[in-house]
């Protein structure tokens, strides 16, 4: 075991990548000789070049549309779009194209490409950068959603994001990048789809996924204290979704609460509470809670942004409002 | 590799194959015409863009280009197809949604695929497609395989946004594309005085140091020939190319257009510089074909159109078990 940041373990698969496979490329804004924008490609321009780490214009849509073309001709592209905000220009060539080319052309074209973007808030940069929108591309069937929480999740599923032979949407919180984790020396991925239970408890679910677990490992402390032991999950991916691990787990505590930076009403956490209705109904002791980002854009001062953001304190009282 | 096949310039073509430049046309005309009607039969569903009075854009661009350039286009984009060689029986049959169609029933009329024949599809959000032309081309040129893409829009196309971006992407990573803009006029139902403040739309391309060139869309050989060249240049690794063809559309945007918006006797105007009939005169005049050869080539696709609805209507329609098949390419 090595310990490694979030930011080292992503370079370091990058690195790997573009080393096993000359048809790999990286582009997005910024990356090669700025060193990318969160640090994550420092270095990779000097090792491989302007043809294989590839400095885009500010042109998030025609990024991603190349990025798709270049799959569908043969690359292994893996598309930076800096952060999730911007992605939003990229919309098009993401819901329109890439979850859609295999299906509309009965399996004739595939997308295997990995696209890339920070996420998340709490570096007070207001309402235009600091979204989590995890939850809107989970909604698209056609594509693959990964939130890594450690720099072991992060190595482990962006090896198998290289491995994938469909559009994946890679999302690293900002808050992530340098915090430091246990990485094995070896060769390892973790598949899609394999949620990780963190901390095991009797009492209570928590279901937290990128950088919202660290608030709801917190939490966890807080009932520790308070008495109550919780499960922590970790999601890994959003879609595909690890149901089995969290319907197990109710079935075991009988309460839970899911927690998302993103904001409530029509989110991801409103899908999880739903699935778990569904699929464990009458082994719940109380509704499934929610505690999400509040309803607003994200402000700028940092009280404001703090207080728009779940906490562990927040979270452990909505699972012990479930007692 | 790409193939090596001989392209000779437009005034060195042999009778077979302008013959077969005129074939093509006909067979086009004759498979829009049927399509038309199976459309008002209820055969065939959803929306219908036909490609009547287009035909020589498709057919002189892809004739000038080999069978392995990769070949994008909208949603109007049976007449690509046909050019590009795609069986006509298939074609009918995703119109019909049938499994025998080209996209199995997935896609239907604006989302046509048949990538052995390097046809990478009919897109039907307005310039969305621009994009995957660019990525197409990066691959070809990191790839070295002598391939070169090109990707017909509509003057619809040109005030998106993607539009920009993709030219100015391809221009500055030289990228061995050629960008054919199909000028009709009309984006859906209007004219594109009313909203763009540069109609010449082969003068947008000068914004991004491109190489550009207004063609007679109705002429079949303009088209080969210009193409032929622009296909030259791109492929020498010399850039992108763009060319924008004056072409009209016979038919209104879609089978749910009344065309209230323009006068019919534009299009009857138009439909004096027929692209089939003019060729077919021109033709005539140089003695490559004469009547009697005429009437064959008409009962020649009048057989194939005829087949391919037979095909299409005993076709099984798509297993309802095979839904959610290919929404994802699963491991293998």
């Amino acid at each position: 075991m090595a310990e490694m940041s979030f930011r080292g373990a992503l370079r370091l698969t990058l690195q790997e990548e573009l080393q096993a496979d000359e048809n790999v490329i990286l582009m997005g804004e910024d990356i090669g000789a700025y060193g990318g924008s969160y640090s994550v490609t420092k270095g990779l321009f000097d090792e491989f070049g302007p043809e294989r780490v590839m400095d885009t214009p500010i042109s998030e849509s025609v990024v991603v549309g190349a990025g798709i073309g270049a799959a569908m001709g043969g690359l292994r592209p893996i598309v930076e779009l800096m952060t999730i905000n911007f992605s939003l220009l990229a919309l098009d060539q993401i819901v329109n194209n890439a979850a859609k080319l295999s299906y509309m052309s009965a399996g004739q074209i595939h997308v295997p490409m990995v696209i890339r973007m920070a996420s998340g808030a709490g570096s007070q940069l207001s309402s235009q950068h600091s979204q989590s929108l995890e939850g809107w591309y989970a909604h698209i069937p056609g594509i693959k959603v990964v939130v890594p929480y450690t720099p072991r999740d992060a190595r482990g599923l962006l090896k198998t994001a290289f491995n994938e032979q469909n559009p994946v949407i890679f999302i690293e919180h900002t808050a992530l990048y340098a915090r430091k984790g246990e990485v094995p020396d070896e060769d390892y991925a973790i598949p899609f789809g394999q949620a990780e239970v963190m901390r095991e408890g009797a009492d209570v679910t928590l279901i937290g996924y990128s950088g919202s677990v660290y608030q709801t490992l917190g939490a966890a402390d807080i009932l520790e204290e308070a008495g109550r032991e919780a499960d922590v999950i970790n999601l890994r991916t959003l879609r595909p979704l690890d149901v089995d691990t969290i319907v197990a787990s109710v079935r075991k505590t009988h309460r839970a609460v899911v927690i998302e930076d993103d904001w409530k009403f029509g989110g991801f956490a409103g899908e999880i509470a739903a699935i778990i209705m569904e699929e464990a109904f009458d082994d719940l002791d109380g509704p499934v809670a929610r505690v999400c980002g509040a309803d607003v854009p994200m402000p700028y001062a940092k009280a404001l942004e703090q207080s728009a953001l779940p906490n562990p304190q927040q979270i452990a009282d909505a699972a012990l409002a479930l007692f | 590799m790409t193939q090596l096949i001989d392209k000779p310039p437009a005034k060195e073509l042999p009778n077979e194959q302008l013959i077969e430049l005129l074939r093509k046309m006909m067979l086009i005309r004759r498979f829009e015409t049927k399509a038309a009607e199976m459309y008002a039969k209820q055969k065939i569903a959803g929306f219908l863009h036909l490609y009547n009075g287009e035909e020589a854009v498709a057919v002189g661009a892809i004739s000038a280009l080999n069978d392995d350039d990769q070949l994008l286009t909208h949603y109007r984009d049976h007449g690509h197809a046909l050019a590009r060689g795609v069986e006509p029986g298939r074609i009918m049959a995703e119109l019909f949604g049938k499994e025998t169609g080209v996209s199995g029933g997935r896609g239907g009329s604006m989302h046509l695929f048949d990538t052995e024949k390097s046809f990478m599809g009919g897109y039907a959000i307005v310039c969305g497609h621009l994009p995957l032309a660019c990525g197409l081309a990066l691959a070809n040129q990191r790839l070295k395989n002598g391939r070169i893409v090109i990707c017909f829009f509509g003057d619809g196309a040109v005030n998106e946004g993607e539009f920009h971006e993709s030219l100015n992407l391809a221009a500055v990573w030289k990228l061995p594309v050629i960008f054919m803009c199909e000028n009709n006029f009309y984006g859906m139902g209007t004219d594109i005085r009313r909203v763009s403040a540069v109609i010449e739309i082969y003068k947008r391309a000068a914004a991004y140091a491109m190489p550009s060139k207004q063609v007679d869309g109705m002429n079949v050989l303009e088209m080969y020939g210009e193409t032929l060249k622009a296909a030259e240049r791109v492929r020498a690794g010399e850039g992108p190319s763009f060319l924008e063809a004056i072409c009209f559309r016979y038919r209104g945007h879609s089978m749910a257009d009344p065309e209230a918006y323009r006068d019919r006797g534009q299009t009857e105007r138009w439909r004096e510089l027929d692209p089939i009939i003019t060729f077919r005169k021109t033709l005539t005049e140089d003695g490559v074909i004469d009547e009697g050869a005429f009437q064959t080539l008409e009962a020649e696709v009048e057989d194939i159109v005829n087949e391919a609805v037979r095909f299409a209507e005993e076709s099984p329609v798509p297993q309802l078990e095979e839904l959610y098949t290919h929404v994802y390419k699963e491991d293998s």
